[in-house]
């Protein structure tokens, strides 16, 4: 699980249920639901164009110094849109272990 | 000193919103609201109010933007009817829940099909269970006064929600009463600038009407409940300061010629002086009947109503509009729910009358007077009657 805070009780839930802390998104782990499957990249064919990091709606990709784009099982549902959306074919999507 | 100036009671809830300094307003005009917008619209065109009007494309924006509006800070207004009200049902739950502060006019009238521009409570009987603040007028003096009141009860930092002002639409809307518009120099003192709790702002980013998972959403909503109930306190306290600034002064629930009335006429909004007229004639045939009306409809003030009825044997409750397939009327229901945990209650006669603005007379509330003392007498069993329908 991602780290939930402390809950509060109802006096101390801020106001109209607002979110205080900016960018608190980023705790959120979204890789919780993966289904069942996960993206590959073959390196061999990546051309470092970025589309992956682009597409990604749960922002699983963080570029490297060497330019290629790594995966973050944290984030990552497994959605598939990388694989589909990159132009090189070089994203693979595999079956994850139970 | 302020005088009284005869003007339409839409023109005077107009100027009671420029009175109170709104930064947006944001409206879709439907009537019988539309005077109140137009005349806001030509307030702000003219210079005369330094406020941002934005004309939306339909009531679920104008609720929207005035929700925004009031997020990042502003005093945000807004007015509606009927159909438009409706339409806005989704979003009054999220300015609730997310502790807006807003003022919006609502002008009733009764909600299609058939169509009718014509005046009932239906339109806002259907958002009751949405977490406003809920005021009723009963003139045009009062719909000045209350619009004040308004922005004062929900920017105040204990209560944080949105307030609905009440009048009816054209028999009140559309009239010309005299009416006192309060200086500008007295609103001030009495409405300071808004100063918000919470607001949107890039130097201190917060994020508001995000995702509530069900390990916290019911503490919100008891949160917002809590509010609520607390905004009675508030609201005295503003009646206090007013009466102390203007010299008028407002209850929870009001009570007319009901010492030692045994019958009770419970009323609300401006068929409210219609009752009273009726009230004053059975008075002086000898008849002990009086009137309470209801001002603060949500949050229900429980223990003034108690305290209003205490000496009745029978309550004459006059609703405009139908719970379909319940009990009567949503006042009526409210009432005989709220009466359920007293040992010594009266009978409570529910009538419900005046739909899509069939006029309520001084005639036909003597017929309900005199129909719920003959109920009472035989504590006959009822639900409800409708009043005025043709059987033939
Ligand atoms: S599978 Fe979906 S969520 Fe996972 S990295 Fe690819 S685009 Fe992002
Ligand atoms: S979309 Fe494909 S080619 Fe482009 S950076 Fe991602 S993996 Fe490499």
């Amino acid at each position: 699980m991602a780290k939930i805070d402390a809950l509060h009780p109802w006096k101390e839930v801020p106001l109209g249920c607002a979110i205080l802390e900016a960018g608190n998104s980023r705790q959120f782990k979204t890789g919780d639901w993966r289904s069942k499957i996960r993206p590959v990249t073959d390196q061999e064919k990546c051309i470092k164009c970025g589309m992956c990091w682009i597409f990604c709606p749960d922002m699983a990709y963080n570029q490297r110094a060497d330019g290629f784009y790594d995966w973050n099982s944290y984030y990552c549902k497994g959605c598939g849109i990388c694989a589909r959306e990159c132009p090189k074919e070089a994203i693979q999507m595999i079956a994850e272990e139970e | 000193m302020p005088i009284q100036k005869g003007m339409e009671v839409s023109i005077a809830v107009s100027e009671a919103v420029k009175l109170a300094n709104v930064d947006v307003i944001s409206a879709y005009p439907i009537t019988p609201q539309t005077h109140i917008v137009e005349h806001l619209s030509e307030l702000v065109a003219d210079g005369e109010l330094k406020a941002a009007f934005i004309p939306v494309e339909s009531e679920h924006s104008a609720l929207s933007a005035a929700v925004g509006a009031a997020a990042v800070g502003a005093r945000a207004y807004t007015a509606t009817s009927s159909q438009g009200l409706a339409l806005m049902h989704e979003i009054m739950f999220v300015a609730s829940s997310m502790r807006i502060p807003l003022v919006m006019t609502v002008v009733n009238r009764a909600l299609s099909a058939p169509i009718n521009i014509w005046n009932d409570l239906s339109d806002i009987m259907a958002q009751r269970d949405c977490g406003w603040v809920q005021l009723f007028a009963i003139n045009g003096q009062e719909a000045v006064d209350l619009t004040l009141q308004a922005f004062k009860i929900a920017e105040d930092p204990r209560v944080l929600l949105p307030v609905a002002v009440n009048l009816d639409g054209f028999v009140l809307s559309h009239v010309i009463e005299p009416i006192e518009l309060p200086d500008q120099e007295a609103v001030d003192r009495f409405l300071p600038v808004f100063k918000p709790t919470l607001r949107l702002d890039p130097d201190q980013p917060v994020s508001m009407g995000a995702f509530g998972s069900p390990e916290v959403f019911i503490e919100v909503k008891k949160q917002v409940e809590e509010a609520l109930i607390g905004s009675q306190k508030v609201a005295a306290e503003v009646w206090k300061d007013f009466g102390d600034i203007f010299g008028r002064t407002y209850k929870p629930v009001e009570s007319y010629k009901a010492k030692g009335a045994e019958i009770l006429l419970v009323t609300m909004g401006s068929i409210t002086e219609t009752a009273m007229t009726a009230v004053d004639s059975m008075r002086e045939k000898g008849r002990k009947v009086g009137l309470i009306h209801i001002r603060l409809w949500r949050p229900f003030p429980f223990k003034e109503f108690f305290q209003a009825i205490r000496e009745a044997k029978c309550l004459a409750v006059v609703d405009r509009a139908l719970v379909p397939g319940g009990v009567g009327g949503p006042v009526g229901l409210e009432i005989k729910s709220a009466l359920f945990e007293k040992k010594e209650r009266p009978y409570v006669a529910e009538f419900v009358a005046g739909l899509g603005g069939r006029d309520l007379t001084v005639e036909v509330f003597a017929e309900m007077a005199a129909k719920a003392e003959r109920y009472a007498k035989t504590q006959k069993e009822m639900r409800y009657e409708m009043i005025g329908v043709r059987e033939k």
